[in-house]
């Protein structure tokens, strides 16, 4: 129960659709969703395939309560070998296309081989065929969409899809679904355009079903009540949005801006919560229209906002006028912060055009504030921008990248190589603010130092989702700890990777942990799937994929050496805030976190951890 | 002495007139402690989530005994998260 217990299997060479029998002694160790995923990606792939080659296999899946009426569980995710990094990646996604697919009867979609010409695919209550793209191919996830939605006369059709920038190459495009949700990062987009796939349109109505109604039913009901009744999910997110952050991290040192050079951004309130509900003085109105809630969300922290009439980016454009998909705080950072720009509504049309061409606005700012870097000191000129003066803080040149690399077009499609293969071109290589090729999100780890070892050892590269210890170390959630030093965070870091694996998995929300323990998430796990889902087998099967995970990236090539930082953020002391005088201990941390994982000094799951994890 | 109060999301309605984005310098005794400088603001102390000095976290068993200083910067949060 819960698992829909089927796969549908397309293999895009050959043009075919098949059903399969999930693998339920898998099920039963890695979950669903983003361990089961992994599962079936690892013993199905070599793990050194090229990314873009048919050989590599992208895998949308769906965990056991996705579809079910627990609170926010309307997640999926694509897992596949990432374009930008070359690790596994597992993007996850809210919105409502997860909801659809597994009321379609399916637990995950496996995409094998490469299409002749671009398709999509659509699947309606556990039928599924593929179809010809070409009429939206070269065209928006936007226009895609409503374009698949009026052909087949179904607006209730759900539709995740690619922009231009994934058909172009774009190292770290998005599959974007519902128009401004994404599974974002790590070029998953990418892959997905090197098998001319263009779409995936679902619509499902077959139901879900789950192993102890009564039981399933209480669980839901006790945990709703604790995400109302917790002062973050029930008041602070409807209300301001992960965009609250801006202030906080700011006002903490901690805020990467200028390309890691400074920590500290002096235009950090404009660009923050708090502006975006100052009404303008062109039409009394703020950037915020209203809040937004993907399936099932009872947290509702999603922004939809709109661009002053007045401003440059859409004075004579009005389909950028409408109300679309606001800034979330990571955006906002990686478009504002990095890049020096404190322009909301120029930040607010970056935004809406990496939903519409899906790229990932994390990459994208991130890449442009190291160019910005090159481009000051000189290493680039404009003769490779095409004239354009690419300063920090200009605003005109953001817009203007965003609008080229949404399109792989001009110096936005070197945008698009990453800051990796972008510095390294230029000759800079210690000016790309990455680990294992992805792009740093918006803490900087001089500031808050454990999460300089969560993005040295996060699995897909760095990022802030896969240890989130920002909420300990500056929010107190579910217990402050002090950000300025290294003890104790390395079972905090490892604590906090194999949680939240366990609500990948699941098929929830990874922001109902500011109010939920895994005490209130197992027992609706329990409840839905046959098994013991108990607190302590659900942390094992956390450690279990996060073990898995790493396993594929040892035998993809990545060494310990790879769990590093820049030296800017290791050398380079920060120059304001709480942190001024300080860098990053990852030397510390790191020998302490390998010994707590139970692997070897060189960064080896040891034989013994790899049995008591059962791989 | 002057001390720089910074209030945020819901609690930027306890701001004294003046206040530009969020922030406004406030003239408070030498030595106010941070809990008598919340208490001069009339904030609502359950709501006092996040106190920072300086950037710097001061825990609510420690907020009596901090003596704030001329310059010194004061932020206040409610319970809030993001990511």
């Amino acid at each position: 129960m819960a698992w829909a217990r089927k796969i549908l299997r397309v293999n895009l060479t050959k043009g075919t659709c098949a059903d399969e029998a999930l693998n339920m002694e898998w099920a039963q160790k890695y979950l669903g969703q983003r361990g089961l995923a992994t599962k079936y990606l690892t013993e199905e792939i070599d793990p050194k395939v090229d990314p873009l080659s048919p050989d590599n296999k992208m895998i949308m899946a769906t965990g056991p309560l996705t579809g079910t009426c627990a609170s926010t569980a309307g997640r999926y995710s694509v897992v596949t070998k990432g374009a930008l990094t070359g690790a596994i990646a597992c993007s996850n996604s809210g919105g409502f296309f997860g909801n659809e697919m597994k009321n379609a009867g399916y637990d995950m979609i496996i995409f094998e081989g490469k299409a002749a010409k671009p398709v999509y695919l659509l699947v309606q209550d556990g039928s599924a065929e593929l179809l010809d793209a070409a009429e939206y191919w070269g065209t928006s996830c936007w226009n895609t969409e409503e374009g698949i939605k009026e052909k087949h006369g179904d607006p209730l059709l759900r539709v995740a899809s690619i922009g231009i920038s994934g058909e172009k190459g774009i190292k770290f495009a998005c599959i974007v679904n519902d128009m401004h949700r994404a599974a974002g990062r790590s070029g998953v987009g990418t892959v997905m355009g090197s098998k001319n796939l263009k779409a995936v349109a679902i619509r499902g109505t077959l139901g879900v079903r789950v192993d102890n109604v009564d039981a399933f039913m209480s669980s839901v009901i006790a945990g709703k009540a604790v995400l109302a009744e917790n002062a973050v999910t029930g008041q602070g997110l409807p209300a301001f949005g992960t965009q609250v952050l801006m202030n906080v991290i700011n006002e903490t040192g901690a805020l990467p801006t200028h390309n890691h050079r400074d920590v500290q951004f002096a235009g950090a309130n404009n660009i923050s919560a708090e502006a975006m509900a100052i009404p303008r003085e062109s039409d009394g109105k703020p950037n915020l229209v209203t809040n937004g809630a993907c399936f099932g969300c009872t947290i509702a922290c999603g922004r939809v906002s709109t661009i002053d009439r007045t401003h440059y980016t859409v004075r004579d454009r009005p389909e950028y006028q409408k109300a679309s998909g606001g800034l979330e705080y990571e955006a906002a950072w990686a478009l504002g912060a990095a890049t020096g720009v404190d322009d909301l509504d120029a930040l607010t049309f970056a935004n809406f055009i990496c939903n519409e061409q899906g790229f990932d606005p994390i990459s994208f700012g991130a890449t442009v504030g190291a160019a910005m870097e090159m481009f000051e000191d000189g290493t680039i000129t404009t003769e490779q921008t095409g004239g354009m003066e690419l300063k920090f803080g200009s605003a005109e040149a953001l817009t203007t990248l965003a609008e080229q690399c949404g399109k792989g077009e001009g110096f936005g499609a070197e945008i698009g190589l990453g800051s990796k293969l972008l510095c390294a071109k230029y000759g800079r290589p210690e000016l790309s603010m990455s680990v294992k090729g992805q792009e740093f999100p918006a803490y900087d780890s001089r500031g808050i130092q454990g999460m300089g070892l969560a993005y040295a050892t996060s699995n897909r590269g760095a990022c802030h989702l896969r240890g989130y210890t920002v909420a300990s170390e500056i929010l107190g959630i579910p217990e402050k700890t002090d950000p300025l030093v290294t003890e104790g965070k390395a079972g905090l870091v490892k604590a906090f990777q194999d949680a939240t694996a366990v609500v990948d998995s699941a098929g929830i929300c990874v922001f109902t942990t500011f109010a939920w323990s895994m005490d209130d998430i197992a027992p609706q796990i329990d409840a839905a799937c046959e098994g013991d889902w108990s607190v302590e087998n659900c942390m094992a099967a956390g450690e279990r994929i996060w073990n898995l995970e790493r396993k594929f990236n040892l035998d993809a090539g990545f060494t310990g050496k790879d769990d590093n930082l820049p030296a800017r953020l290791l050398k380079d002391a920060a120059k304001t805030g709480p942190a001024k005088g300080k860098t990053n201990g990852l030397d510390i941390m790191l020998p302490e976190y390998y010994a707590a994982r139970g692997w070897t000094t060189e960064g080896i799951p040891s034989n013994e951890t790899l049995n008591r994890v059962a791989l | 002495m002057k001390v720089r109060v910074k209030l945020y999301a819901m609690l930027a309605d306890y701001l004294p007139a003046g206040a530009v984005k969020n922030e406004v310098d406030v003239e408070l005794p030498e030595g106010t402690a941070v809990s008598e400088a919340l208490a001069s603001l009339q904030m609502p102390i359950e709501q006092c989530h996040l106190v920072l000095v300086n950037g710097v976290f001061i825990a609510p068993s420690e907020r009596s005994a901090r003596r704030l200083a001329e310059g010194d910067a004061l932020a206040v949060w409610p319970p809030v998260a993001g990511g």
